[in-house]
């Protein structure tokens, strides 16, 4: 919201401070500045000057040449506007002045500096301004012309401030309200704050009774049928109206709020919304059928077209303000271009409803037209403030003769809302702060704002505009506000220790980012949500299971709309804009969730995994990834061989990918990506995906290490160098070596194996080296003979013969 | 010439050849050439028997001593060639230090990830607990539990992804505050980081996927005045020992007072620069004083214990730490943008 600081002086009038000034202490005291706009930091020396004659430049068709009067002189000044005119009085920039901007309504920070200087030959002694280069804009000015120069009234005074006699000596402040703090969507509310903030006194417009002797119940009859919907609706009728338009104070008010002033009637209901907070609606009496007002809900499809020309469709949701025959306008958002004012209105009936302000924010969004006035109704509004904006409004049309105010209000009232009450007890207020303060002090600043107590019963009664004011936090908020927050002071909790500390599970996953970044691997983080096409790019089966994802009803568009099954298509897609990039040897893992839904439609939360992924492109193949798992394996205390099976996942290469068991549970997959999956992502090299279910291998985790005595006595190597059949895994092999080799094979390892043209066909060659040892003796040469024959008999079974 | 003579004589000429040796090889030849088996000095021994019996003892004393006297010279200038050796191996083994470094491509940690392990490190040493939290969350919880009803504005203002009209995308990480509280186990002080959702389109300032740790103290005796000592520490900590706060007050339905946070700009510190808009203050994080409605609807009696919260936005604290220009660098996952961490 934004205001300027001369509208919140009319009613602080001992303000006194900078914006700056004003700008922290608001912010503090909890009405937050946003920013603030001093309006003529970049005009100076700018004076209302009269133009006594108007010549034509000799050299040059579109240049006048002006002799000025700016008061203490007459000057010259050559201008191109096309609409001046001898006796005008128009804003002058002296020598040395600045204006703010081109008349584009470009600004210019800083200012434009103006110096006397020739035009096309004759000498030019300063510049006459359009509204636009003096920082501001039609919208703000309506008076203004078109194009050109700025014309004051004949009543201006030469030589005058020229600036100042345009209420540009101003600052238009930018707020920032909570939504608890209703009361502050008006003038007033901030007017109150600031006052308090400062501990000046408080001066709120003085509303005097206003209306004829006539009855408003003989111009107008009010029912509201849906008193659910519509708490409260006042009414009153204003005859004899005279168009014209606003005082400028009004509009330069209006003007700051970002409202065009448009004429006094439309501006006095603008101005009393602003100032209260309070929205109005003005009907022409004339146009209303029956002379009575119906509040009552829209019927199901029916249409209605808006003042601003469009029409909208609404349901039985949405409360309508009708006539006699027809709806008028939709409750709280806009009215109707049935019942528009024109310039031709003679009578006017004023409305000052009090709307549901959830049921106005869902007719908003339904009809998706959200307005000044919606806005604030969404609040959930005071009902008491509808009568004093409507009176306050039937004030100014009093006072600005702008029409003949008739007597009494028509007031359907459901809710007259009573001050909420809450007992004030001192030592909480304290207790919760961590202060000491005397209850006298606290009354001091609840007082500021209106916060009074009522002695009879110890409690403290807030006024009805303060609907946030419900129990003793509230109030122990208030003290804290005006006490200030910075004074309170900082201590840190006492009480019963506790243990700091991590979870297992996080503990896992920290290992597992270790593990990660010590091969090699860098953390990206992707998206949780998004496009159900990504199963089609990853070839899963219609009857697959990782299609069954959650929707989420309000996406940011398809692509962002199922929460992952899987954590495959984020990983892909930021190797590929690495690939993409030409970034080279990529290595990426993610820690992150993926959401599998127990049922659906969902009935409860689901199952939330925290997959670890990783990802490669570049240097490195299949085994290397195979031993970035083993390694995060081991470093978790999983010290048992894991075993590999081949696997059958349809975004992986069919014969390079295996699913990881950890004693016969499965806990990991990887794989190289299938081609085809690779190109759809634009992969152009062979990528390698290795995904560990964090759930699964957390079962086996652990940190317990034991030691198991370091071997004494020597140990003995044999190596075996083998015609294996291709069909025989090395996993079949290293079965045999472990069953047959027993306790006294010590570790072993592959380190040759081969294919090819030396070897038999169908073969391949693959060479291990054993070691043996006792824990307790020097093995015997017949022993190790012994086990080794074992061995070879098991390889042998497998088709396996030794090379010689 | 006497015994004593060829002695000395011998005892000079060995001098000089060890001297003029230069090498390890030829100082061997010089003491097999003395000191040998067919060597001078053991001639001499052996001519010991041409020496009159009486001064046998003696000269047997000036053999011995003109002995150790050129093992001592070889041995000297063995250890002196040894050493002037390894000078001359070690020059020409030379290397140009400036050549690459052998680096085992140690991979690095997401921005996000270090920033909240920092903030981790500090609360854990306050004692506090990290806890988790459902992404896919009940309305309830994220809503509802917090004190905001059903018809409540903020409900709008928080642009949540819903999944039906009781589950949807955590909004914020408060919700974890609901759950650890009915967990009922008191006094709590733990921090939930975790990912939240909300309808934001991404732009360099938004992403509709974020991180917010939050944190949640419950005990006796808990106060506004421990809630700031509380922060500022962990500001202190976190942006350095010069750090101020600045507790602005402000609204969130789940606590009571509460206030926004400031921290003074680590960057310019507190004199306006770029970072914080020319204010000295950067806005980190939201908190307050748990609400008694929150304490109640969650099984705990705020007559007896109250406490306080607060939020922080893991992203936010990343971008401004790390000097992060744009938020979408964090989901893109470019490996030159990940590696400079």
């Amino acid at each position: 919201m934004n205001t300027s600081l001369s509208w919140i002086k009319m009613y602080v009038p001992e303000l006194d401070a900078t914006a700056q000034e004003y700008t922290d202490a608001m912010t503090l005291s909890g009405t937050k500045v946003e920013g603030f706009e001093i309006l003529d930091k970049d005009l100076s020396r700018i004076v209302i000057g009269q133009i006594r004659k108007i010549e034509r430049h000799p050299d040059a068709d579109k240049l006048l040449i002006c002799q000025v009067d700016v008061g203490s002189e007459v000057i010259q000044i050559v201008t191109g506007a096309p609409n001046v005119k001898e006796g005008q009085k128009v804003p002058v920039v002296l020598d040395g002045g600045k204006v703010a901007g081109g008349h584009d309504g470009k600004k210019t920070p800083g200012g434009i500096t103006i110096r006397n200087g020739k035009l096309r030959g004759v000498e030019s002694f300063g510049m006459m301004c359009s509204i636009e280069e003096l920082g501001s804009s039609r919208e703000m000015y309506p008076e203004a012309p078109e194009e050109g120069i700025y014309i004051f009234p004949e009543d201006a005074v030469v030589g005058e401030n020229a600036v100042h006699a345009l209420g540009l000596d101003d600052t238009v402040i930018e707020y920032e309200i909570t939504s608890n703090r209703v009361d502050c969507y008006g003038v007033l509310g901030i007017a109150r704050e600031a006052a308090a903030t400062f501990n000046k006194k408080f001066v709120p417009p003085v509303v005097k009774k206003t209306g004829n002797g006539e009855d408003v119940n003989d111009y107008i009859k009010v029912t509201v049928k849906d008193p659910d919907l519509c708490p409260r609706y006042t009414a009153r009728v204003v005859k004899n109206v005279k168009i014209g338009p606003s005082p400028k104070w009004m509009q330069r008010c209006l003007a700051a709020n970002g409202i065009r002033p448009i004429n006094n009637l439309v501006d006095i209901t603008n101005y009393v919304m602003e100032e209260y907070g309070q929205p109005m609606h003005a009907y022409d009496l004339d146009t209303i059928a029956g002379r009575e007002i119906i509040v009552r809900r829209a019927v199901d499809g029916e249409k209605f077209v808006t003042l601003d020309g469009q029409e909208r469709s609404v349901d039985s949701s949405v409360l309508m303000i009708c006539d006699g025959e027809k709806a008028v306008g939709i409750a709280g958002i806009m009215g109707g271009e049935n019942s528009m004012i024109t310039d031709d209105v003679r009578t006017v009936l004023f409305e000052s409803a009090n709307f549901n302000g959830p049921n106005i924010r869902l007719s908003a969004k339904k009809i998706g037209l959200r307005t000044d006035a919606s806005g604030k109704f969404e609040k959930g509004l005071d009902p008491n403030n509808a009568s004093a904006a409507i009176d306050r409004a039937c004030q100014l049309m009093e006072e600005l003769g702008a029409g003949e105010v008739v007597g009494g209000m028509v007031d359907v009232c459901q809710e007259t809302r009573q001050p909420s009450r809450v007992k004030l007890e001192p030592e909480k207020i304290n207790a919760l702060l961590g202060t000491d303060l005397s209850t006298e002090e606290m009354l001091g600043y609840l007082a500021r704002v209106e916060l009074t107590l009522d002695e009879a019963t110890g409690e403290i009664v807030a006024p009805t505009f303060r609907q946030d004011i419900h129990c003793l936090v509230d109030l122990a908020e208030e003290v804290a506000r005006f006490y200030g927050y910075d004074r309170i002071p900082m201590t840190l909790p006492t009480g019963e220790a506790t243990t700091g500390k991590l979870p297992f599970k996080l503990r896992i996953e920290t290992i597992a980012r270790d593990i990660a970044e010590y091969c090699g691997f860098s953390e990206g983080m992707t998206y949780s949500f998004e496009s159900p096409k990504v199963f089609e790019k990853l070839l899963l089966p219609e009857d697959s299971p990782l299609r069954q994802a959650i929707v989420i009803s309000n996406p940011l568009g398809e692509d962002y709309s199922i929460m992952r099954t899987t954590t495959l298509n984020g990983m892909l897609t930021s190797l590929a804009t690495n690939y993409n990039r030409r970034n080279k040897d990529v290595r990426l893992y993610e820690m992150g969730n993926v959401y599998l839904p127990k049922a659906l439609p969902l009935t409860e939360l689901p199952d939330e995994r925290t997959m670890f992924t990783l990802g490669m492109y570049g240097k490195g193949d299949f085994f290397e990834m195979k031993g970035v798992l083993e390694e995060f394996f081991e470093k978790i205390g999983m010290k048992e061989k894991p075993e590999y099976r081949p696997g059958s996942r349809p975004f992986l290469h069919p014969g390079r990918q295996a699913s990881v068991f950890y004693k016969g549970k499965p806990v990991a997959f990887l794989g190289e990506v299938h081609p085809e999956v690779a190109d759809t992502y634009g992969i152009g090299e062979k990528a390698y995906i290795a995904v560990v279910d964090i759930k699964d291998v957390l079962e086996f985790a652990g940190f317990a290490h034991k030691y198991t005595g370091i071997a004494r006595y020597p140990a003995v190597t044999r190596d075996l160098s083998m015609l294996v059949p291709k069909s025989v895994t090395a996993g079949q092999i290293e079965a045999v070596l472990i069953q047959r080799g027993g306790k006294i094979l010590e570790s072993y390892e592959l380190f040759d194996i081969y294919e090819g043209a030396q070897i038999m066909q169908g073969f391949k060659s693959m060479a291990y080296s054993l070691v043996f040892r006792h824990k307790e003796k020097t093995l015997e040469e017949s022993e190790i003979t012994g086990v080794m024959n074992k061995i070879l008999n098991g390889l042998e079974s497998l088709g396996i013969t030794l090379r010689s | 010439m006497n015994m004593k003579e060829r002695l000395q004589e011998l005892q000079e000429a060995a001098r000089r050849q060890i001297q003029e040796s230069g090498q390890p090889e030829k100082l061997n030849d010089v003491r097999v050439a003395f000191l040998g088996k067919k060597g001078e000095l053991t001639s001499i021994l052996k001519s010991m028997k041409d020496v009159a019996p009486e001064d046998r003892p003696k000269v047997g004393q000036m053999v011995n001593e003109v002995r150790s006297q050129i093992e001592e010279m070889l041995e000297e200038c063995k250890t002196r060639l040894d050493a002037k050796m390894r000078e001359e191996k070690m020059k020409a083994e030379y290397i140009d230090v400036t050549l690459p470094a052998k680096k085992s491509r140690i991979g690095h940690r997401h921005p996000n990830t270090i920033a909240l392990e920092e903030v981790e490190r500090i609360f854990i040493g306050m004692g506090y607990e990290v806890v988790e939290g459902p992404e896919v969350e009940y309305a309830d919880y994220n809503f509802t539990k917090l004190n905001i009803p059903e018809d409540h504005p903020a409900r709008d203002e928080q642009d949540t992804f819903f999944i039906n009209d009781s589950i949807l995308l955590r909004s914020q990480t408060s919700p974890v505050q609901a759950r650890t509280m009915e967990q009922g186990k008191l006094p709590i002080r733990m921090i939930a980081p975790g990912r939240v959702f909300r309808s934001d389109e991404v732009d360099a300032t938004h992403s509709p996927s974020f991180h917010q740790i939050e944190g949640l103290v419950i005990d006796r005796n808990i106060t506004f005045a421990d809630l700031k000592g509380t922060l500022q520490e962990f500001a202190r900590e976190l942006f350095g020992p010069e750090t101020k706060t600045k507790f602005r007050p402000h609204h969130f339905p789940f606590t009571e007072p509460s206030a926004e946070v400031d921290v003074s700009c680590f960057k310019c510190g507190g004199e306006g620069c770029r970072f914080c808009k020319g204010s000295g203050w950067i806005e980190i994080l939201g908190c307050g004083m748990v609400h008694p409605n929150v304490l109640r609807m969650c099984g705990i009696d705020p007559e007896e214990y109250t406490g306080f919260a607060f939020g922080v936005g893991l992203e936010r604290i990343a971008l401004l730490k790390y000097e992060i220009d744009d938020m979408r660098l964090l989901y893109e996952n470019d490996a030159r943008f990940l590696k400079q961490f």
